[in-house]
């Protein structure tokens, strides 16, 4: 792109920016002449403009960019079970995330390694990946619980299933597609099957492999907010949950900018890791 | 006679064919030996089994029928003992240059430290010319270059046998003539012996000492071989002015053109044995030598050959 012109995207992204707010805003102002009377316990409940029926609970954008720094800027409080910094819930959830996609890499890498080398294995284990694969994650919850009895450890479970597929296939088709003159080369040297697979299939299939790693990541960091909405305890599916029940939009929609930024975090991450494992032919 | 370096012995292919149809046999009967220090070129028409050959040689693939014997011993499976070069040069990619050569050369010396490694497979690149381009991953390479670390590769790893597979075919006519050149330079200097496919006619009389032609496939066979009887010591630049070379160019190429397709008619009809095929010497006096009469150096007659080569 012309080097001058450059800044023309980032100027046309602030402007959507500034038009959605500015719709946002309008859509949520209170307005004083329908104000009704209402009744005072409720009001006490709803706050005043709500219960007037001026205001919905729908805040406006000031209203949420002042939750946010108010998150931003204690993010990491705990004042008890229901009441604690988000900073504190992304971290619980990162952390189910990262355990649950973490164990499923170490099953799925070696198992699609083999799946991808042995057109057999292959053959015989694709029915099951078939059924398996389009199963929602969620529902391995029930069975989840009923069988490991702890919600926190059936939550990574759920997260642990939902990425194993994504990264299986992908190494599976990765090694079966590693180009034959590559493994000639290897037989023709008489290298070790051990060497050939380290050094030859390996980084020939890394790019696939990581492709499906950032499907997985993707995956289970959606997930991850279902399935704290269903276990409770941490996390911030759960901080969602919780807020919906107190009825406070503007801290649920600063929880999904949260959710939305880490997922953002986390893709790129694994995107730079990609890149660093990507040849050119 | 002793037993050639390298025999092969009544090798076929056949592949089976659809239930209760027959199958397609690619080449059968194929009879030919080659000496130490022996350059010997294979050239046929696509589908005759060449690349084949080439792979049955190097143990990349099996024979349906037949053996290769080497050194005494019978070619089961790759070996270090047999550098090959591909048609497509199959570097890997994510390696440099010095580590695509170390990676063999460290299948071949596994008690070396990584110096003697690195020193050697630094000699073989510089070998081909590409002492600057050590640190250079093979996608940052022209064509030309990345066939010269292939070249390096197999060289590296001192084989017995070094078989090429159409090493030049992808590349355009002046980086071709540079290395050929080349590799005329290092095969003379280490007395390599080299079994390699081509489609170039010119490129077989510069590098080979026998020229194996095959008929064409299915059915394919070893129609006969050429040896080549200028000496030893060529040079792209001046070969074309020996009269000896147009005879055995127009030779070649009448057989590639004429010849090969009728070939298994005309052997039948003339009973010869697979077993010894015929040897000839274009333009010399020999046994059942077919010489092209046309006049050498013809301007014609280079430009049609250039034409099907």
């Amino acid at each position: 792109m012309d080097e001058r012109k450059r800044w023309r995207a980032p100027l046309l992204s602030l402007i959507f920016l500034l038009l959605f707010l500015g719709v946002w805003q309008v859509a949520t102002q209170p307005d004083a002449a329908t104000a009704v009377a209402a009744d005072d316990e409720y009001a006490a409940l709803l706050g005043a403009a709500a219960a007037g029926g001026g205001q919905s609970a729908m805040p406006t954008p000031a209203e949420v960019g002042a939750k946010l720094w108010e998150h931003l800027s204690d993010p990491f409080y705990d004042r008890g079970t229901n009441d604690k910094g988000i900073g504190i819930q992304l971290a619980h959830s990162i952390a189910r995330v990262l355990l649950g996609f973490g164990l499923a890499a170490l099953v799925a890498i070696p198992l699609g390694f083999v799946i991808g080398m042995s057109p057999l294995v292959y053959r015989a284990l694709d029915p099951f990946i078939q059924i398996l694969k389009p199963i929602s994650p969620l529902a391995w919850m029930p069975l989840a619980l009923y069988t490991i009895k702890d919600s926190g450890i059936s939550a990574i479970f759920v997260i642990f299933i939902c990425s194993l597929w994504p990264m299986l296939v992908n190494t599976a088709f990765g090694v079966s597609s590693v180009r034959r003159d590559w493994l000639n080369v290897a037989r023709t040297l008489e290298v070790s099957r051990l060497r050939t697979a380290f050094q030859v299939i390996l980084p020939a299939a890394a790019p696939t492999i990581m492709t499906g790693m950032r499907i997985s990541i993707g995956i289970a960091w959606l997930v991850i907010v279902a399935a704290e909405m269903l276990v409770g305890g941490t996390g911030i599916g759960y901080f969602v949950w919780n807020e919906w029940n107190n009825l406070s939009i503007a801290n649920i929609i600063s929880a999904i900018l949260f959710i939305g930024l880490i997922g953002m975090l986390l893709d790129t991450t694994l995107a730079r890791l990609a890149r660093a494992v990507t040849y050119k032919e | 006679m002793n037993a050639p370096f390298l025999k092969v012995e009544g090798l076929a292919k056949r592949f089976p064919g659809p239930r209760g149809k027959d199958g397609l046999t690619v080449f059968e009967n194929v009879h030919f030996g080659i000496e130490k220090g022996e350059f010997v070129c294979i050239i046929g028409h696509s589908g005759c089994g060449k690349t084949t050959i080439l792979n049955v040689l190097a143990g990349l693939d099996e024979a349906s029928d037949g053996v290769v014997i080497m050194d005494g011993k019978e070619v089961r499976g790759p070996s270090l003992d047999r550098g090959v070069v591909f048609q497509g040069h199959a570097l890997l990619p994510w390696l440099s240059t010095l580590k695509n050569v170390e990676f063999g050369v460290r299948s071949r010396y596994p008690d070396w430290t990584r110096h003697q490694i690195e020193a050697h497979s630094t000699k073989y690149l510089e070998m081909v010319g590409l002492g600057h381009a050590l640190h250079k991953k093979p996608a940052e390479l022209s064509g030309g270059m990345k066939q010269r670390v292939g070249i390096a590769r197999a060289f590296a790893i001192e084989p017995k046998m070094l078989l090429l597979d159409e090493p030049f075919g992808a590349l355009d006519a002046l980086t071709r003539g540079t290395i050929q050149d080349e590799l005329l330079k290092i095969v003379l200097a280490t007395a390599q012996t080299v079994f390699m496919i081509t489609h170039d006619v010119d490129e077989a009389i510069l590098l080979a000492d026998k020229i194996v032609l095959m008929s064409n496939g299915p059915l394919a066979r070893i129609a006969e071989i050429v040896e080549v009887t200028l000496p030893r010591e060529r040079s792209r630049t001046t070969m074309h002015h020996d009269p000896q070379f147009y005879r055995i160019r127009n030779h070649l190429v009448d057989f590639l053109v004429n010849r090969s397709k009728a070939f298994a008619e005309e052997a039948g009809a003339e009973g010869c044995d697979p077993r010894h095929p015929p040897v000839v010497r274009p333009g010399l006096a020999a046994p059942s030598a077919e010489i092209v009469a046309l006049p050498a150096g013809q301007p014609a007659q280079t430009h049609v050959t250039k034409a099907s080569a």
